[in-house]
């Protein structure tokens, strides 16, 4: 009995907790992208059991504080319990009652801190983090991983999102998106994931976030077009094929 | 009972390179901008290079998350300096902190790949040049990082230093000019993000002189 716990164990001996080995219930791609009034997010409501795609309503887009909006991919639970830290957080920002809060920067600082401290003692929260925001105007967009790399840029994408999305947006993205755009560029993004990325699922949030506040939207699905050439008479250039 | 092995890795390169040239009275200091991982670009316009004083600046390649607590770590060291002794670290000391931080994580290290530049309390430029766990020395140039291995033979051929076996030892800092100096810079990044993949996209120089400090960005090939 105690000789199958050791062996499932990393690294460790006698008084050390279990350590996250590998993810269970996760969460694909994130996106997120500047526009003109702030930040647009979007993420789908899968929950994959390894090649399951067990939960369909899991919301990765969150509010954090006033300011900022956090999506994530990667173990749900590991996301939840981030949640609950970061409300211990912001709770803590709001009983000093100073008139002041907790900015996107500061809370991305924060996330950085934390995953990388994990990552530390070999115990990592598994999951890619995408923060953003708006405060004073100044808008904020960043992206953590669960070894604590972290950078800001005006377009971030968490899993596969950075290789299927992050070439459209370096294509397409623009200072200047109004709303609308944004919406269609990260429906684009979306859409491509859908059709590449077998654990997506095909009902999104997307998620806005201005100096005014902060909506996510309802779920809903994307039109999907099968009627593409290469789609009608796949095998057509590999006879045999399927 | 054969030893179960990790799934994931606490370390990452997140690529890049830094180049540092020490000249009679400056120093430049200048590192790309690229990070990235495993075949991806992350983001184009990431600094790798860190102000730890006044006459001071450390460039830094590497796992990414490791070189921001480094830079931490050294920042706040110098906080306290200053609050203690109510100046500046002077370059050469701050080159033995680094040395020592990096050190203490001997056994669970930072994976950074360093390169320190500087003015020496004599106002000349000093470099140093560090592994992962510490192992420091003062030099006349040095590249480290992804494409650290295209630079050197360069400068070596370029700078024409003097043998370090030399007795007396010989001073390593280069006799060209501030200009000349940074234009050699900007040829070792053009040709390292030739046949680099992880260099590329643009180049930060600082430089270091008894004015001041002077930033100019260059762009390189973003492929």
């Amino acid at each position: 009995m105690v000789s199958s716990q050791n062996e499932n164990r990393l690294l460790s001996s006698e008084g050390d907790s279990q350590r996250t080995q590998y993810p269970y219930v996760t969460g694909t791609s994130v996106i997120g992208i500047k526009y003109k009034d702030g930040i647009l997010m979007a993420a789908d409501m899968g929950g994959s059991y390894g090649s399951t795609i067990r939960y369909k309503s899991v919301e990765r887009l969150k509010q954090v504080g006033k300011h900022s909006l956090i999506g994530a991919s990667g173990e749900i639970s590991d996301f939840q319990e981030i949640l609950r830290y970061l409300d211990e957080l912001i709770l803590h920002d709001n009983m000093w009652d100073d008139g002041n809060s907790l900015g996107p920067k500061e809370v991305h600082n924060y996330l950085t801190r934390v995953m990388y401290n994990r990552r530390n003692k070999f115990d990592p929260l598994w999951n890619s983090l995408i923060l953003g925001g708006v405060k004073n105007g100044k808008k904020y967009l960043g992206s953590v991983s669960m070894i604590g790399v972290h950078f800001e840029d005006d377009h971030v994408a968490t899993g596969f999102g950075n290789h299927l999305a992050r070439p459209i947006l370096r294509e397409e993205w623009r200072e200047d998106l109004t709303f609308e755009e944004g919406v269609k560029l990260l429906e684009k993004c979306m859409r491509n994931l859908l059709y590449r990325d077998r654990s997506a699922v095909n009902k999104l949030q997307i998620a806005k976030i201005t100096e005014e506040g902060l909506t996510i939207s309802q779920p809903y699905s994307l039109k999907t077009f099968w009627n593409f050439a290469a789609f009608q008479n796949p095998t057509v250039g590999a006879e045999g094929s399927w | 009972m054969t030893k179960e092995h990790a799934n994931w890795s606490p370390y990452d390169n997140n690529g890049g390179t830094c180049v540092a040239i020490a000249g009679a009275d400056y120093c430049v200091i200048a590192a790309d901008t690229r990070m990235s991982t495993g075949y991806s670009i992350l983001t184009r316009d990431y600094s790798k290079i860190s102000k730890l004083a006044d006459k001071s600046f450390m460039a830094s390649s590497g796992f990414q998350a490791d070189v921001k607590a480094l830079q931490k770590v050294l920042s706040s060291r110098h906080l306290i300096y200053q609050h203690q002794h109510n100046k500046q670290m002077s370059c050469p000391a701050m080159a033995q902190l680094l040395s020592n931080t990096l050190y203490y994580k001997r056994f669970f290290p930072y994976y950074a790949f360093n390169v320190l530049g500087g003015l020496d309390s004599e106002g000349k430029g000093c470099v140093f040049t560090y592994d992962a766990v510490g192992s420091y020395e003062r030099v006349g140039y040095s590249a480290q990082g992804s494409g650290a291995t295209l630079i050197t033979p360069f400068l070596d051929n370029q700078l024409k230093s003097p043998s370090p076996l030399l007795l007396p030892a010989k001073d390593a800092v280069t006799p060209l000019s501030e200009a000349e100096a940074v234009d050699l810079v900007k040829t070792c990044f053009s040709s390292a993000t030739e046949r680099d993949i992880y260099t590329g996209d643009s180049v930060e120089i600082i430089i270091l002189n008894a004015n001041g400090v002077r930033r100019e960005t260059e762009q390189l090939r973003k492929d």
